[in-house]
């Protein structure tokens, strides 16, 4: 069987659900979480993370085999979010860094265009760089070219659950761009990350729908299946969904005898 | 432009004619619709709307949920001084009180902060009564830069500034500016602040859009609940929340509800609003806003705070004392701006947070030099 796993950054990833440590109810979660889902990248706030003693740190809660995915979620100016990549850097969570420059605080839509600055600078420093955009093909060639290692458009407006509203231009990332495509906010069911998956996204990012579930663990488990299921689907090359119908006997075959 | 010519277009607005009109059918569609607008705000506002209180609650827990997740941000006030030179008639720092006035020097603020610090606290709000010739900027900007050192986070809770000394706060370290307008009732403002420099309505009422301007990432306002007919304050509290969404897209914007409390002096508010109508009017601004921040204090009780917990809150402060130098020991006479209810520690109520499958989050933010 081919290899289908995910190479980013220097990291081979066999599974290609990512999570989040946002929003839980308590941070024990995450482990369970992580253990029952099989994600291998987790996200992280770096305003979040708390190394002084008094308070529990999030970090101890993600397994070492578990991959951080450092984010600068906070930052309102491309500037802003490469001190916090540094920082991140600088403090143990590794060279990946996701992306996030966000300045509407009442749609939490993210800024393109410095989130192209910051990655255009941050990729030179060496930086496995995640940006998270809105879905803008032009602007995802021009990441790409600037040296991002992967590309995360939103599905829809985060934490809405609201799925691929944005399908149509997800499509041509997919279709035109060289580097993974994972999508990234929107997603609050395991359906939808299934149909993430059968469009060809290479990942699916889901915080929300996970920690805010009842039973983070059983979601987790039950997106993992998900998404394996519509990976398989893409890689099993789905017949295409037709507009017409097509009897499963021929109508004109007897001119072809 | 500004949150003042909106309140203006409700001037001689009929609020009892448009509660007597509420039926069920709208307040339904109030509560399906994707995005209510202000005339569906005030209809959950409406007394008829208490009976479909159950139903708010279910929808303002499930918005606060997908936006926030289940978890408390956590804060504590600090006060600095109480000299003030307002006659607010409800306030325990009232000008004419006979309490033993205090300012902080800096040693004292560090010892404060040290205290806190101990307490794992990591979101500090430091506050001062009006007093510009005492407690001038330049004192305020040292408080602040010396704060920074101590916690994560610093917000200011002082008389209102302009712009530019908003901005020179931040540029010191303050993130987050609280300011209650008391009360949106023009009439009522004036008659409980007789004297001082707050009798000025329209320079108090700018003041958190001047601190969105100056770069305060966080703004919280908030009216004090009992001064003038509360249903409308709410809902003038809502609108200026989403004037400043609407014209501030950098901001995050908070609400608070605090409610009458006796604190030193006599004060006997004119308005009363019992438990029930105040989840009501928290549930219904979750539901117009599913985004801002609500802040509850400890004017609340401790079994009441505990409750209220999943229907919309995102902001507790904890271990709180409301007298000048409260936290280390520095002998101060604790007269109090207002009466705490919930005298639990940090500890306690982080305990009760988690209890109620909670998580309580001491440090949410960053400055990033």
């Amino acid at each position: 069987m081919m290899d289908d796993a995910l190479h980013l950054g220097n990291v081979r990833f066999t599974n290609r659900l990512f999570t989040g440590t946002g929003k839980f109810a308590a941070n024990a979660q995450i482990p369970k979480m992580l253990a029952a889902s099989g994600s291998q990248m987790i996200t992280v706030a770096l305003r979040r993370i708390d190394t002084s003693a008094r308070q529990e740190n999030i970090l101890a809660f993600i397994p070492k085999e578990v991959t951080l995915l450092p984010n600068t979620s906070g930052a309102r100016t491309a500037e802003q979010a490469v001190r916090i990549a540094r920082i991140a850097r600088e403090a143990g969570c590794g060279d990946f860094i996701k992306i996030e420059v966000i300045t509407d605080m009442k749609y939490l839509m993210p800024d393109n265009w410095e989130t192209l600055k910051a990655t255009e600078i941050l990729a030179k420093e060496g930086f496995f760089v995640l940006p998270y955009v809105l879905p803008d093909l032009p602007l995802a060639k021009r990441l790409e070219n600037a040296g991002a290692a992967a590309v995360m458009p939103l599905g829809a407006p985060i934490g809405t659950n609201r799925g691929l509203e944005t399908k149509p231009l997800l499509e041509l990332l997919i279709e035109n761009c060289t580097v993974p495509i994972v999508v990234d906010a929107g997603i609050g069911r395991p359906s939808q990350a299934a149909a993430a998956m059968e469009m060809g996204a290479d990942a699916v990012l889901v915080n929300t729908a996970i920690a805010t579930a009842a039973d983070p663990e059983a979601m987790g488990r039950a997106f993992d299946l998900a998404v394996k299921a519509g990976r398989a689907a893409y890689l099993a090359e789905m017949a295409e969904e037709s507009a017409l119908a097509r009897a499963s006997s021929p109508l004109t075959g007897f001119l072809d005898a | 432009m500004s949150i003042f010519s909106t309140i203006e277009q409700y001037q001689g607005f009929d609020f009892d004619r448009f509660f007597a009109g509420v039926t069920d059918a709208a307040i339904e569609r109030a509560l399906t619709k994707e995005k209510p607008g202000p005339m569906d705000f005030l209809t959950l506002l409406s007394p008829r709307a208490a009976s479909h209180l159950e139903a708010m609650a279910h929808k303002a827990h499930q918005l606060t949920v997908q936006y926030f997740g289940r978890t408390i941000q956590m804060f504590i006030p600090l006060y600095i001084s109480n000299h003030c030179t307002n006659h607010c008639a409800y306030c325990g720092f009232n000008h004419n009180n006979p309490i033993l006035r205090r300012k902080l020097d800096l040693a004292e603020i560090e010892a404060e902060a040290r205290a806190i610090a101990r307490t794992g606290m990591q979101h500090v709000l430091f506050l001062t009564g009006e007093a510009h010739h005492l407690t001038p900027m330049d004192y305020l900007v040292d408080a602040a830069r010396l704060l920074k050192r101590y916690f994560a986070s610093v917000a200011i809770e002082v008389y209102p500034l302009a712009v530019e000394e908003y901005r020179q706060l931040q540029e010191v370290g303050v993130d987050g500016m609280t300011l209650f307008q008391e009360t949106y009732n023009q009439e009522v403002y004036k008659r409980v602040h007789p004297a001082g420099k707050k009798r000025d309505y329209h320079w108090r009422l700018g003041a958190p859009e001047r601190a969105a301007q100056g770069g305060m990432r966080v703004v919280n306002i908030g009216p004090l609940l009992g001064l003038a007919e509360p249903r409308s304050e709410i809902f003038f509290t809502g609108l200026h929340a989403l004037y400043l969404e609407n014209s501030f897209m950098e901001t995050e914007v908070a609400v608070s509800l605090p409610r009458f409390n006796e604190a030193e002096g006599d004060f006997q508010p004119d308005y009363l609003v019992d438990d029930k109508t105040f989840v009501q009017f928290m549930t219904a601004l979750r539901i117009f806003l599913p985004r801002a921040g609500l802040t509850i204090s400890t004017r609340e009780s401790a079994a009441f705070r505990d409750r209220i917990l999943p229907l919309g809150a995102t902001r507790y402060s904890a271990g709180s004392s409301t007298g000048v130098g409260g936290y280390s020991d520095l002998k101060v006479e604790q007269t109090p701006q207002f009466e705490i209810t919930d005298d639990r520690s940090v500890e306690e109520v982080a305990a009760a947070i988690v209890a109620h499958g909670y998580q309580p989050v001491y440090k949410d933010w960053d400055r990033i030099e």
